[in-house]
């Protein structure tokens, strides 16, 4: 095995030190009947075998590198400069801890502030975390913050027009409480926020890729004393205006379609903004600005007063880690398109869509059901759309997301996405086929 | 190290430069929302070169195990081969899509499939979920498991979860999430759980125990299986703590052993990076009786074909989708290479490394516990008057190596807890032994050098109080 550096006269010479004949007696507080028990394991394989035998694994999926690609529905199909995993990747980042001695990780922590930095002027608010673990967490754990600001509340409004596994993790995070979890129809300036509610939460697009805009239900929130959380889009906040200007007290996102392969929905990035109100109040890992003897410019892990390591039982949450990689991924995808880059990504996102929308609109029996939206959006279907996906599968072509996966009351409907990675001809071909698989 | 001081990205923008080049649209413009359209945005603007040298010079300010020893006690910083990278990297798992429906993805639910069999077989488990994505998350859902088996015994007033005072911050922060209080059970002479205490804290409130093995000090829980045994008898259930089990692969099986749930940290025992703070993977485990309560879904094989499925009475969903898959495929790499015996040598080499450590530091640096170790072991940095822990920690790092946890567990005090891993040599660990002794001669000779390292590093110690007390969080130019 070559991950085991050591010969055997090292070991005699180690045992030796010890004072122990062999690696066995250090065992012995294990109990005896318990103690090497025979694994069945498959034998071992070496690194050749081991990667033939993954990259067959990896070879029977089918996925956007195979198929064109119109499916969303959290986890999006984007370009990734080829400098994010060629930097990202380094050992130096790779293989690094928990930056806990700032002064032998002043890299990652570099980078965390300047993701902070440029994830907080993107949301419009004045402070971001250093990540959660996807924005289903991000928004579990923003509705958990809400409610101990004030446990008299006991209510979470939640759009209906959420993504229904954001909705399922949230009543995972609440299932110890005693919170009810309601929800609201249409725009959330209509949600009906009352005393009761700790937060209204709001899509920035919602699930079915509908765009509301945001001032009035903020007003109405803190009339009635209540946080108002956003789950945004974060590359449409490149193009439009941010949560933050909108009044969102928190913002949460998943920020995988910054930077991140889609990996099967795994690792994401929960990104997680607030504004400097409930700084201190915030769970998770925050890096600050520091100096040290002489003056010079570095920075920390800092706020640590809020974390389980020191407040044990009374901790905000739990968390102990952040999704470093993820979220170097997407500090350094930000920093490369820059501003003029990710409204240029934003804005050919949003003119495909539409152009795509404008199409499928005018075939017969489709309708798109959304008034505004970004990148995705919903469209009635003339026979089952789970019957479209599958047809146009044998044409390699994945349309969207067939909406009785999560409701089988909605079998008619499908969720269709297009992002950067879409050509024109591509968006013709879709439309064709799907007008074909109606017939 | 490049102890050069790095702009930050915003100081190094210039108006109207982009470093990627993106193509031109090829459909025709639609209108944007007039509301809702965004005036501003204020991120840096950079040319490619310009990123590429800026987080290089980021990336050579950091220690790494690619670069450095790392001893990190419960950190387990192993090597991570750069096999399980190349693995991850597949096109066949970048691009596929988790919504994309089980035929398009049978060979991603193969892996979930084989590395939930493989995780089952190494603990003694009857099932596993890869769901969790953190040890942390991990700890969360075993709680949520005793909590809802507990409600469907009949026996749902139990709210009293107990923990050793040596245990991660982490156990009783989760059990606050699930609606638990907590009792801290003190630790014995011999630095595990106090058997007398735990018989009195024994009573019909409590739901269960959370133990971590071996503990926070390195010690193995010599009274493990009577533990589990006493507090089964008053009707709680056993949760482990996993984060240690790179002292027990192939030696141990917790699932057979009395541990009801358990959480595994993949980025540690199983080797994936660390991240400079993840992603990790925690992986939780589950006897018979507790299986149907995993979080989910699962992968399943039925008539030939994988698929995902939630357990019976599941706890629910965690996370969005199934787990850190990224994650999930370097773990399976590993474990794949180690098979039974591989995985044997791991804890064996990881326990022999540890106590030739401790051997031959034990005379320089006390120990409070002097029992033999396993794979970690917690010394103390009061070697000299005005010495602290955190000197000895600091000046390490002049010597060129990452300093141990230090401060944990809390009931050592000036805690230095080493964890030196299999992967490291008899060489380095003779590197660090020489270093350690030096810094404790140093401390009655010399104790200025101490209180003023590090000194080679791009920042010397920085004031994290005040740091605190005035908060910059993000750049205000």
């Amino acid at each position: 095995m070559p991950f085991i550096p050591n010969a055997e006269s090292d070991r005699e010479e180690m045992l030796q030190a010890i004072g122990k004949r062999s690696v066995e007696e250090l065992f012995s507080d294990v109990p005896a009947r318990r103690r090497f028990p025979k694994l069945k394991l498959p034998r071992a394989l070496s690194e050749q075998e081991v990667l033939r035998e993954i990259g067959a694994m990896a070879a029977k999926n089918r996925g956007a590198d195979k198929v064109s690609w119109f499916l969303g529905a959290g986890i999006y199909n984007h370009f990734i400069p080829a400098l994010v995993p060629a930097l990202a990747s380094r050992g130096e980042f790779l293989t690094a801890y928990t930056p806990y001695q700032p002064e032998v990780s002043q890299g990652t922590l570099q980078a965390i502030f300047e993701y902070q930095s440029m994830a907080a002027r993107l949301f419009g608010v004045s402070v971001v975390n250093a990540s959660h673990y996807d924005g289903a967490t991000a928004l579990a754990e923003a509705a958990l913050m809400a409610w101990k600001l004030d446990e008299g509340r006991d209510k979470i409004l939640l759009p209906e027009d959420l993504h229904p596994e954001y909705k399922a993790v949230l009543e995972t995070y609440f299932s110890s409480f005693d919170v009810e979890i309601a929800g609201y129809r249409g725009a959330p300036e209509d949600a009906g926020v009352d005393g009761r509610c700790a937060c209204l939460v709001a899509g920035y697009p919602c699930f079915s890729g509908e765009l509301h805009g945001l001032g009035r239900a903020a007003e109405r929130a803190h009339a009635a004393g209540a946080l108002f959380i956003v789950h945004a889009d974060p590359l449409m906040c490149a193009l439009l205006e941010s949560p933050g200007a909108q009044g969102a007290d928190i913002v949460v996102a998943e920020g995988q379609s910054l930077g991140n392969p889609m990996n099967f929905g795994g690792p994401g990035l929960g990104m997680m903004g607030a504004t400097e109100k409930l700084m201190r109040r915030m769970p998770g890992r925050i890096v600050g600005e520091a100096r040290d003897h002489d003056g010079r410019r570095g920075f920390v892990l800092t706020l640590t007063a809020r974390e389980q390591h020191i407040r044990r039982e009374k901790a905000v949450s739990n968390i102990c880690s952040n999704q470093g990689l993820v979220m170097l991924q997407s500090c350094i995808y930000m920093a490369a398109l820059g501003a003029g880059g990710m409204r240029q990504v934003a804005s050919l996102c949003y003119d495909k869509a539409h152009y795509a929308a404008s199409l499928i609109d005018g075939l017969e029996g489709f309708r798109v059901r959304n008034r505004s939206f970004f990148k995705e959006f919903l469209v009635s279907t003339p026979v089952p759309a789970q019957t479209i996906v599958d047809k146009l599968a044998r044409r390699k072509i994945m349309p969207g997301l067939a909406l009785s996966r999560y409701d089988s009351a909605r079998e008619k409907e499908l969720l269709v996405c297009v992002t950067e990675l879409n050509g024109k001809a591509e968006i013709d071909h879709l439309v064709a086929a799907l007008k074909e698989a109606a017939l | 190290m490049n102890l050069s001081p790095e702009p930050l990205v915003f100081e190094l923008s210039r108006p109207g430069l982009v470093g990627c080049s993106l193509p031109g649209s090829d459909v025709p413009p639609a209108e944007l929302p007039k509301n809702l359209v965004r005036a501003n945005l204020d991120l840096p603007e950079l040319d490619e070169l310009t990123v590429v040298r800026h987080f290089t010079r980021l990336s050579q300010k950091n220690y790494s195990i690619d670069t450095h020893f790392y001893p990190l006690g419960s950190c387990t910083m192993k090597y991570n081969p750069k096999a399980n990278e190349a693995a991850a990297a597949e096109p066949g798992w970048k691009h596929i899509h988790p919504l994309a429906g089980d035929s398009e993805t049978q060979g991603a639910l193969e892996l979930l499939y084989k590395l939930q069999e493989s995780l089952a077989e190494i603990g003694g488990f009857d099932s596993v979920s890869l769901q969790p994505a953190a040890g942390a998350h991990g700890e969360l859902a075993g709680v949520l498991m005793i909590r809802d088996c507990l409600k469907a015994r009949g026996e749902g007033q139990r709210k009293k979860m107990l923990i050793p005072d040596s245990a991660h911050g982490t156990n009783p922060a989760s059990c606050t999430m699930a609606g638990f209080s907590t009792q801290t059970i003190p630790s014995g002479k011999d630095g595990n759980i106090d058997i007398k205490a735990l018989e009195a804290a024994l009573d019909d409130s409590v739901a269960g125990i959370m133990i971590t093995n071996p503990n926070t000090l390195g010690l193995f829980e010599r009274n493990i299986t009577k533990i589990a045994a006493m507090v089964h008898q008053a009707g709680g259930l056993v949760y482990g703590d996993g984060a240690n089990m790179n002292a027990l692969t192939g030696v141990f099986q917790p699932g057979k052993s009395g541990i009801d749930v358990m959480h595994f940290n993949l980025h540690k025992t199983f080797s994936t990076p660390h991240g400079g703070g993840g992603p990790g993977a925690g992986m939780v485990a589950a006897v018979k009786e507790l299986a149907p309560f995993l979080p989910g879904p699962l992968a399943r094989r039925r008539a030939g074909k994988y698929e995902l499925a939630m357990p019976e009475k599941s706890i629910g969903r965690l996370k969005a989708f199934y787990g850190n898959f990224g994650v999930l495929v370097r773990a399976y790499c590993y474990v794949r290479m180690q098979g039974a015996e591989g995985l044997r040598r791991i804890a064996e080499n990881s326990v022999l490394n540890a106590n030739y450590l401790r051997a031959r530091l034990e005379k320089t640096y006390k120990l409070k516990y002097t029992r033999p170790c396993m794979h970690e072991f917690v010394a103390m940095g009061d070697v000299a008057p005005g010495i602290r822990t955190l000197d000895i920690a600091k000046r390490l790092i002049d010597y060129g190596f990452h300093p141990p946890t230090i401060y944990f567990p809390l009931i050592v005090p000036e805690a230095l807890m080493i964890e030196p891993t299999e992967t490291e040599s008899k060489k380095t660990l003779d590197g660090f032994v020489d270093a350690m002794l030096s810094i404790a001669a140093e401390a009655k000779t010399a104790p200025e050098l101490l209180h003023a390292a590090p000194t080679t590093t791009p920042v010397g110690r920085l004031d994290e109080v005040a740091a605190a007390r005035s908060p910059v969080l993000c750049f205000r130019g």
